[in-house]
């Protein structure tokens, strides 16, 4: 119990820590303010100095709207996660059922292909993160394997190190939860279970070979550091051929609800696979059917010739996909004339090769600029030029990826399984890679028309 | 039993491990682990079971550990979802899916009650206490006896009843995903009847 007060604690800590951050900035700026003409030219060496020196730039109103040490954005940008996840946040009487810490990407608001860390979507499962001194934490690998090791932070520093631009999406992105299905819902409710990043790290494979894996190996088995220690398998091959364990995301360290200080990214495949507070890898000969791979992740389908009482598990890899941000549902274009469609496309099998656009609601197609970079298994944006006429019409885009794969619509999702877009309303299959159709009604607010 | 045999081969990989290190082109850059770490750390259990130590438990003597360890969360009757935590067993008659009657091992109950329970005080819980909870929780499922001891050979030996339950369940086919003929990031499998 008294560990269950201190973790609460520690949780209260850290979101008081960042408030903290706050009040502290604006401690050493009125500071600053006070006692500048004394202070000036005497202490700009450390960076409280400096910041607190800067308060008398010209232009620069004490108090509000930058940070010297650590920056933050314009007080003008408000896009922020949402939290919750269907049935996950509240039940029908209002109460919260789980205690449910995660939060959506406002997709809507990325720009490029990069989402910042800050608004990077995450699902702790209920577990806050735990608060890791990264001098104290190791990776231990063994199992079969000639020379089992332990590295601490400093020795994964010193290894050659690799920088990849991956996303991460959750398998449940796009599920036709009833959130998900209502006209109202923002692309940040659709396909907020997403991110895209730079993370920097050192090859899988790379550690494996250091610890020589031994004949008949054919999985690991991954454990993160947190209080449920997290823990997934994942086949041997898939890890040597592209899993990164990364220490940094978009040049900074890898920031806590993302799995401060180690991260093991498994690129393409469903993200629950990319264990965070990675400190274990087992490596073994076979799955070891750990809770996340026997009690969730997996398809049962009650109608069709699939609706036989079995469980398709394991299902890994994420299929094509995407979605037009902008204009996306809950914004509103003001006039005729002139508008860029963006939006991002991704695979989990690799690079996208295409992307096409309608916007006469699905009667023609016709391909989008992919803008670059065109990286494997991450976000890929995509622009396309447009003249709203002001009439009422429906945007879709559609990917292609280098294995000549094509974004089903939600009807083709329902023939891979066999079962009704009806059903589907009520239930979720796989990974729900739809076609994102944005209805543009004639005073131009958009809204959701997947049905 | 099984246990301590793993151990001494681990103890013999850890004496290899030494001198094999010396071959990395990596001086100096992390060290090798002992077996008591290893020990220490591995709380992996295989479908196997490898890895499950010594100990036993019955359902009789998990029902006050639930009681006293789990209700606060999952609920008094186990069968109805508590304040913080599902149900753990279906309904009389009700869907088992998502219970944990439906997991295929029952090595899987034993290896999550032991690395994540109870919550915010994990790993406190001695393996006879992860036994008694199994069987508890295992019995409540209809799956055993009240008066069944489980330890480690009948954890491994016990057939769950949705073993079979799965797409594929071969474990061996599980990581090939060409062969599940898994398209557009699905892999609902090949027709069981059209297979026969």
């Amino acid at each position: 119990m008294s560990q269950k007060k201190s973790d609460r604690r520690q949780f209260l800590r850290s979101s008081a820590a960042l408030a903290g951050l706050a009040a502290g900035a604006a401690a050493v700026r009125s500071l600053g303010a006070q006692t500048l003409d004394s202070e000036k030219g005497q202490t700009t060496d450390t960076p409280a100095a400096q910041a607190a020196a800067l308060e008398g730039t010209p232009g620069i109103a004490p108090g509000q709207h930058f940070n010297a040490i650590y920056g933050v954005r314009s007080r003008y940008e408000t896009a922020g996660r949402i939290g919750g996840i269907g049935a996950y946040s509240t039940g029908p009487d209002g109460k919260v059922i789980r205690p449910f810490i995660g939060g959506l990407t406002p997709v809507q608001n990325l720009m490029g292909i990069i989402t910042p860390a800050a608004l990077h979507y995450h699902n702790t499962h209920g577990y806050p993160p735990p608060d890791i001194d990264p001098q104290q934490h190791r990776l231990l690998i063994h199992g079969m394997v000639d020379r089992p090791m332990i590295f601490t932070m400093e020795d994964i520093y010193r290894l050659p190190s690799v920088t990849r631009t991956h996303f991460l999406e959750c398998n449940a992105n796009g599920f036709t939860t009833p959130s998900r299905m209502a006209p109202e819902a923002t692309a940040q409710i659709t396909h907020g279970l997403m991110g895209c990043s730079v993370w920097t790290g050192v090859l899988a494979s790379h550690m494996l070979e250091m610890v020589g894996v031994q004949k008949g190996a054919s999985w690991i088995v991954a454990e993160g550091a947190e209080g449920a220690h997290h823990s997934k398998s994942i086949p041997l091959e898939k890890i040597m051929d592209d899993a990164v364990i990364v220490y940094a995301q978009n040049g900074e360290a890898v920031r806590p609800e993302q799995g401060y200080p180690l991260r093991l990214l498994v690129p393409g495949y469903e993200a629950i696979n990319s264990i965070k507070f990675l400190r274990r890898i087992k490596v073994v000969d076979g799955p070891y059917l750990q809770q996340r791979e026997t009690n969730a992740y997996q398809t049962v389908v009650r109608e069709g010739k699939y609706a036989d009482g079995k469980a398709r598990w394991f299902q890994f890899e994420l299929g094509p996909n995407s979605v037009i941000t902008r204009p996306s549902g809950g914004q509103r274009i003001t006039t005729q004339g002139f508008y860029e469609i963006t939006g991002l496309a991704w695979s989990g099998a690799g690079a996208i090769r295409r992307v096409d656009v309608s916007t006469d609601s699905g009667r023609t197609w016709k391909p989008a600029e992919l803008q670059g970079p065109v990286l494997p298994k991450a976000h890929t944006r995509f622009t396309f030029s447009w003249k709203w006429s002001g009439e009422g019409t429906v945007l879709l885009s559609r990917s292609t990826d280098e294995r000549g794969q094509i974004q089903p619509t939600l009807a083709e999702v329902g023939k891979i399984w066999d079962v009704t877009v009806d059903y589907l309303k009520k239930a979720t299959v796989g990974h729900t890679n739809a076609i994102q159709p944005w209805k543009v009604a004639a005073e131009g607010r958009i809204y959701n028309a997947i049905v | 039993m099984r246990s301590s045999n793993s151990y001494v081969v681990v103890a013999a990989l850890a004496v290899c491990s030494a001198a094999a290190a010396q071959t990395t082109p990596y001086q100096n850059v992390g060290r090798p682990a002992t077996a008591e770490e290893i020990q220490a750390w591995d709380i992996s259990i295989s479908p196997a079971g490898r890895e499950l130590p010594p100990g036993k438990g019955s359902a009789k003597e998990g029902a006050p550990l639930y009681a006293a360890k789990c209700a606060m969360c999952h609920g008094q009757t186990t069968d109805e979802a508590g304040p913080l935590g599902p149900a753990l067993v279906a309904k009389k008659g009700g869907n088992q899916r998502g219970t944990i009657a439906a997991w295929p091992f029952a090595t899987t109950v034993w290896d999550f009650i032991n690395r994540a329970m109870p919550r915010f005080n994990e790993g406190t819980l001695k393996p006879d206490q992860v036994y008694a909870l199994t069987a508890f929780l295992l019995y409540r499922s209809g799956i055993i006896k009240e008066d069944e001891v489980l330890d480690a050979k009948s954890v491994i030996e016990l057939q769950m009843p949705y073993r079979n339950a799965y797409v594929p369940s071969d474990l061996a086919e599980i990581g090939n995903m060409e062969k599940r003929a898994c398209r557009l990031g699905h892999c609902p499998g090949p027709d069981p009847a059209a297979a026969k």
